[in-house]
């Protein structure tokens, strides 16, 4: 269901910025970045009070997860005060505050764990799923919107159109579960449930949690192909996913162009169909089409609770809905933090090629 | 089911046309024991803490206790184990254990009744959850010094009461009892915890398996402790995996990835029926499916309501349709195999019956709300109930909701009627009798965690003191005579029926041999399991 | 429609303000009605509608009517789609649960691109600091996980689809604010706006009378386009538990009860998955039609 988010179109976001003057530049660059950084710093921030207060008017005790079922009134009051949930919410802000900017994510009441520990065992898992899904979304993706444009109304602008349809249409766990009836259960082609199989659990030493990674660096191949086998089918429906956004994007991008003026001047100049499209048109869009493929990888570096189910993926969306769930604030306002990081990092990313990519933005 | 379309076969026709391979089975590890099972509730493997189905599950293989039940020889009963043999003084108030010698923990250190002291005394002063099967024998934090205390390779424990020996000794048999190394522990106390943080994702037992990893959500990996005293388990490793879906569960099964699977619903078992490499092991477990009708509900309070509720439950019904071979009649609080256990079931599905007596006392209609967990037996179940009571004119307004939000009302008496299950916490009757049937004040600020004070009932006090007598009676026959008077006196007035006993179905390969759940009355044991 | 009424509407120079928005209107459903596809989008939904109007005359059975001896039957004659886990008739539950779907879409789709308009083209018209304030309020909200979000509200505000539906348009408000900013920036300095505001137009007014129905088509276009999405999220909120409460015959929770039987009566599931995807479609066929009509940037030949 976190599908990506076709109503996101920065790329036609805002005026382009006026040119400046050479000799105020670099003032006024610094003046951006600092201007950048400070909004950054603030959404963080809201971002956090947001989740906090969240956490607070939900009415999900956490103190039950801790205590469990059968706990007396007096074993639950004390658990409430060492928890500290007896103080002012802005006090608990506050501490709490006080103990990220220490790098302290606090416990996990729902895991037992510490959160950044936790987070850093299911941050890498989400990353490799959403990173694959994602390339498997542009190599196809983009090209098929190209062409679809270049050739609308054709066979393939038709193809396009019922693929990325059905891809905005289909619930994601059914498909989930026949993938892996078909291609496990029956074909046997894939890995089943879960990161590895079981033969390779814990035989790569740990270096940045991507298993895929992790595997080439150790050089172990046969757990590089176990972990493909196992990552490929989630990513598949992930990157069909992203695939039908992309598309379509690029597609109406290219449409855009391909009307404009100067691609009529360039045929009436005899450039090679080709030319125009990739030559021309193409590096045109380049700008919107990195801000489309930068949100879509966002949306899917939140984590797709339903994907990461059904294939009994350790991912951080599963990780922050069950938290959630059970009132694990911390861990919910950790996993927050990380999303919510990546997110603004991505904005930023293709703020900055947008600026280094547009023509007009100099 | 004989008449369902092929898909499969449709799929599996397309697959052989598309495949010239076929699909490969896999087998695991000739040396692992590889488990599929739903293990997310798991928040500590601290035995002074842990009180998760799951989670217990793998203290119970990381420690030793005391004293144990085998669950291989659940008839023997209590067995010893790090204790070898037990004494009890002739006022019956103080209990002499004599310690096993030359047994030693993982780290290497020696058991020693210092040790053993010390887990009981440290799990009372922690005070989390399981503390309260300890403290049922006066024990608090402030005495607990006093009252547990050591000599030599003796532990001496002093009771306020002169309880019966069987029941002590399930106490215990629960995991809360687990023996852990103080040194170890100790070498990583924070402050005042007593190495909590620390034991909650590390081991610190004398058991059969060591603790490789555990990762939340994940897995839990065991390694075999191949100096254990009882002798090495057959097994080197054990991998339990956390798999949510019942689907996904039956595929790792059927491909061979896994060994065992635990969560398949009904009809998944039937689904691998025809699988000749797949074997089903049926155990009875100690889990109660009850409803519990508020008595502050002013409908609900009314007797014949509560008696025709009990024959507007399609008990065979939903026996043979959704929580088929997982759940079974049984309508008494104490679960079978449990000491005293009855298997007296009167009521049956009968509309009729139940719209009589509510003509008779004048009720023809109403509504009542139900609050039920986001669980799908739970919520079939409700449907259910709710069907059969819209024939006699009834109302029943479902409200699902998950599990943290389900208990918060609970809590707070606030859930009219509520459908859930009840898990025994130890191998004594008491466990259930204290809560189904034991109420000693229904006032609403009393703060209990009884399922009777939830429900609001106010116990009569007959049967509160029948209750509490029957914990400090000697003899074990009269023992059983007394619970079996309480719950027929129970069947007769309780507003809180239980309705079913769980089956635990497991699915495995043909070649694991030995399995076992750990019964009514215990947890999952993997030490004397074998692959052939 | 008559000869005349055609002409009239077509007129190359009306004669009144109402002839010519009614002849641009025209004009759009000519075009709408040239793309095929669109039309049977239009046409699905429009089934859908009537289905839901006249659900307890067509649905066969009664959707709540429970034969625990008839579960998991196979579509047959006496159960076009078959039945479920409790023996309900699937076809009946889906005719009714069409309701549930056309209640979370129009909610949805009045909710959420109302807050995001409103929003948006206030930061955009008023630029400075209110820009500032909203748009970090639209970041924030951006950046944090949607399903988080919806959850978390679902669980404050109590289960129940009425909730569901609130915090889908209350999570789904961000994006539709960002491209009524977007569009505001573009018009803000149009001539026409400078015009009105020399004859004296206060900003409220500029704002209502100018700048918004410049940029509603867009949004309808994205709420079309949307839909789909907003199906599917409430399914996942009722996948999760959170959605519809039994026994409402909601599509997405009909999904998740049928997940557990899906190896081998995989209908329960598939069943009121062909119906989110078929309604999902339609709103997709419907939302590109419309945009060729109402965007032009959609590039129109």
């Amino acid at each position: 269901m976190v599908q990506p988010d076709m109503l996101d179109q920065p790329g036609r976001d805002g005026p382009p910025p006026a040119a400046g003057a050479p000799s105020g530049r670099a003032m006024r660059l610094g003046r951006r970045f600092a201007g950048v950084a400070l909004s950054l710093v603030l959404t963080l921030l809201g971002l956090l009070l947001v989740t906090f207060v969240i956490g607070r008017i939900m009415p999900i005790d956490p103190v039950l997860k801790v205590v469990g079922e059968r706990a007396t009134q007096a074993q639950y009051d004390a658990a409430y005060q060492a928890m500290g949930l007896d103080k002012p919410i802005w006090q608990q802000f506050l501490r709490y505050m006080a103990e990220v900017l220490r790098g302290d994510f606090g416990r996990s009441i729902s895991t037992g764990h510490a959160v950044a520990q936790d987070l850093r065992r299911v941050f890498p898992a989400t990353l490799e799923l959403a990173t694959l899904g994602t390339m498997i979304g542009v190599l196809v993706g983009v090209p098929l919107g190209v062409v679809a444009a270049a050739r609308r109304g054709g066979w393939i602008d038709q193809v396009a159109r019922v693929v990325a349809l059905v891809g905005y249409s289909m619930p994601i766990f059914w498909l989930g579960l026949m993938g892996l009836l078909l291609f496990y259960g029956i074909l046997g082609w894939v890995g089943g449930p879960g990161r590895q199989g079981i033969v390779y659990d814990g035989m790569v030493p740990t270096v940045t949690g991507l298993i895929l990674v992790d595997s080439l660096v150790a050089g172990d191949w046969a757990a590089f192909r176990d972990a493909f086998s196992h990552i490929v089918l989630p990513a598949g429906l992930l990157g069909y996913f992203s695939l039908a956004y992309i598309s379509r994007m690029t597609r109406s991008f290219m449409l855009e162009q391909l009307s404009a003026e100067y691609v009529v001047t360039a045929r009436v100049k005899g450039l090679s169909e080709r030319r125009v499209i990739w030559g021309h048109a193409f590096r045109n869009i380049l700008v919107p089409l990195v801000t489309v493929i930068a949100l879509s990888f966002g949306s899917l570096l939140e984590g797709s609770v339903l994907t990461e189910i059904v294939f009994s993926w350790p991912g951080i969306g599963q990780y922050i809905t069950k938290a959630l769930l059970a009132g694990d604030m911390n861990a919910v306002l950790g996993g927050t933090v990380v999303v919510g990081t990546c997110f603004v990092a991505l904005n930023l990313l293709s703020d900055i090629l947008y600026r280094l990519l547009d023509p007009r933005a100099t | 089911m004989q008449n369902r379309f092929p898909l499969r076969a449709l799929m599996l026709a397309s697959a052989v046309a598309l495949a010239p391979a076929g699909a490969a089975w896999a087998e695991t590890p000739a040396d692992t024991l590889v488990i599929a099972h739903q293990i997310d509730d798991i928040i500590s493997l601290d035995p002074g803490q842990s009180f998760e189905f799951s989670g217990q599950d793998v203290v119970r293989n990381l420690y030793d206790r005391l004293v144990d039940i085998d669950p291989l020889d659940l008839a023997a009963g209590i067995k010893p184990s790090l204790a070898e043999s037990w004494e009890v003084s002739e006022d019956g108030k103080t209990i002499t254990l004599t310690m096993r010698e030359g047994v030693k923990f993982h780290s290497g250190n020696p058991v020693r009744a210092e040790d053993a002291a010390w887990s009981l005394q440290r799990a009372v002063k922690l005070n989390k959850s399981p503390a309260f099967i300890l403290n049922q024998f006066g024990f608090t934090a402030e005495n607990v010094d006093e009252r547990v205390t050591f000599d030599g390779n003796r532990l001496v424990l002093q009771l306020d009461q002169p309880y019966a020996q069987s029941y002590v000794l399930n106490c215990l048999a629960s995991e809360v009892g687990s023996v852990v190394d103080k040194e170890t522990v100790m070498a990583h106390a924070e402050g005042e915890d007593f190495g909590n943080a620390w034991l909650s994702t590390n081991d610190a037992g004398s058991g059969p398996f060591t603790l490789a990893t555990w990762r939340p959500n994940e897995a839990v990996q065991l390694t075999a402790n191949p100096d254990y005293w009882q002798g090495a388990p057959a097994l080197a490793r054990v991998i339990v995996r956390h798999v949510q879906e019942s689907s996904a569960q039956r595929l790792l099964l059927e491909q061979g990835d896994v060994d065992v699977a635990r969560n398949l619903t009904p009809t998944d078992v039937e689904g691998i029926a025809g699988n000749d490499r797949l074997k089903v092991m049926d155990e009875l477990r100690g889990r109660i499916l009850y409803m519990g009708l508020s008595q502050k509900d002013p409908l609900l309070s009314r007797p014949e309501m509560v008696e025709a509720m009990k024959y507007l439950i399609d008990y065979a019904g939903m026996e043979s349709s959704f929580l088929k071979g997982q759940w079974k009649v049984h309508q008494n609080f104490l679960p079978e195999g449990y000491l005293g256990a009855s298997d007296e079931n009167p009521w049956t599905h009968d509309i009729e019956k139940a719209r009589q007596i509510l003509t008779d006392a004048g009720i023809t209609s109403g509504t009542v709300r139900t609050i039920v967990r986001d669980i799908r037996e739970y919520v079939d179940a409700a449907q259910t109930l709710q069907a059969a009571m819209a024939q006699v004119g009834l109302t029943l307004e479902i409200q699902q909701m998950t599990g943290a939000q389900v208990l918060d009302a609970y809590r707070a008496r606030q859930v009219p009627v509520f459908i859930g299950e009840w898990g025994p916490d130890y191998a004594d009757p008491h466990t259930n009798a204290s809560t189904f049937a034991h109420n000693p004040n229904n006032a609403d600020d009393a703060g209990l965690s009884q399922l009777a004070w939830r429900n609001s009932w106010a116990v009569p006090d007959e049967m509160n003191r029948a209750v509490e007598a029957a914990t400090l009676e000697g003899d074990t026959d009269k023992r059983v005579q007394m619970y079996l008077d309480i719950q027929s006196q129970y069947r007769e007035i309780a507003p809180i029926i239980p309705m079913f006993q769980k089956i635990e179905q497991v699915a495995m390969q043909q070649n694991v041999q030995n399995w076992t759940s750990g019964g009514s009355v215990s947890s999952v044991l993997y030490r004397q399991v074998t692959k052939e | 429609m008559t000869r005349t009424t055609r002409a009239w509407l077509l007129s190359d120079a009306p004669q009144t303000r109402r002839q010519a928005r009614l002849g641009a209107l025209y004009q759009g459903w000519l075009t709408f009605r040239a793309n095929r596809l669109a039309m049977v989008g239009l046409a699905i939904l429009v089934l859908l509608v009537l289905v839901a109007g006249f659900a307890p005359w067509i649905a066969p059975q009664n959707p709540y009517a429970q034969n625990l001896a008839q579960r998991l039957q196979p579509p047959s004659a006496q159960h076009w789609l078959g039945t479920d886990a409790l023996g309900r008739d699937i076809l009946s539950r889906l005719i009714f649960g069409s309701r549930i779907t056309l209640f979370i879409v129009g909610t949805v789709a009045l909710i959420a691109p109302v807050i995001g308009l409103f929003v948006g083209t206030v930061a955009g018209f008023a630029g400075g600091w209110v820009d500032q304030v909203l748009m970090r309020i639209t970041d924030i909200f951006l950046a944090f996980p949607k399903l988080i979000l919806a959850l978390a509200f679902v669980a404050a505000l109590g289960p129940g689809i009425g909730n569901a539906v609130l915090a889908l348009a209350i999570t789904s408000w961000p994006p539709y604010a960002r491209l009524a900013r977007a569009e505001t920036l573009t018009i803000r300095r149009a001539d026409y706006i400078a015009a009105a505001r020399l004859q004296g137009a206060g900003p409220l007014r500029l704002l209502i009378g100018h700048v918004w129905p410049l940029c509603v088509s867009s949004l309808i276009v994205r709420v079309a386009l949307d839909m789909a999405g907003i199906i599917l999220s409430a399914a996942g909120l009722g996948f999760l538990g959170l959605g519809a409460q039994p026994p409402m015959p909601e599509w997405g929770a009909m999904i998740s009860d049928g997940r557990s039987y899906i190896l081998d009566f995989w209908w329960v599931a598939a069943m009121p998955g062909l119906a989110i995807f078929v309604v999902s479609l339609a709103f997709n066929l419907l939302g590109d039609g419309l945009r060729d009509v109402l965007d032009p940037r959609g590039g129109r030949e």
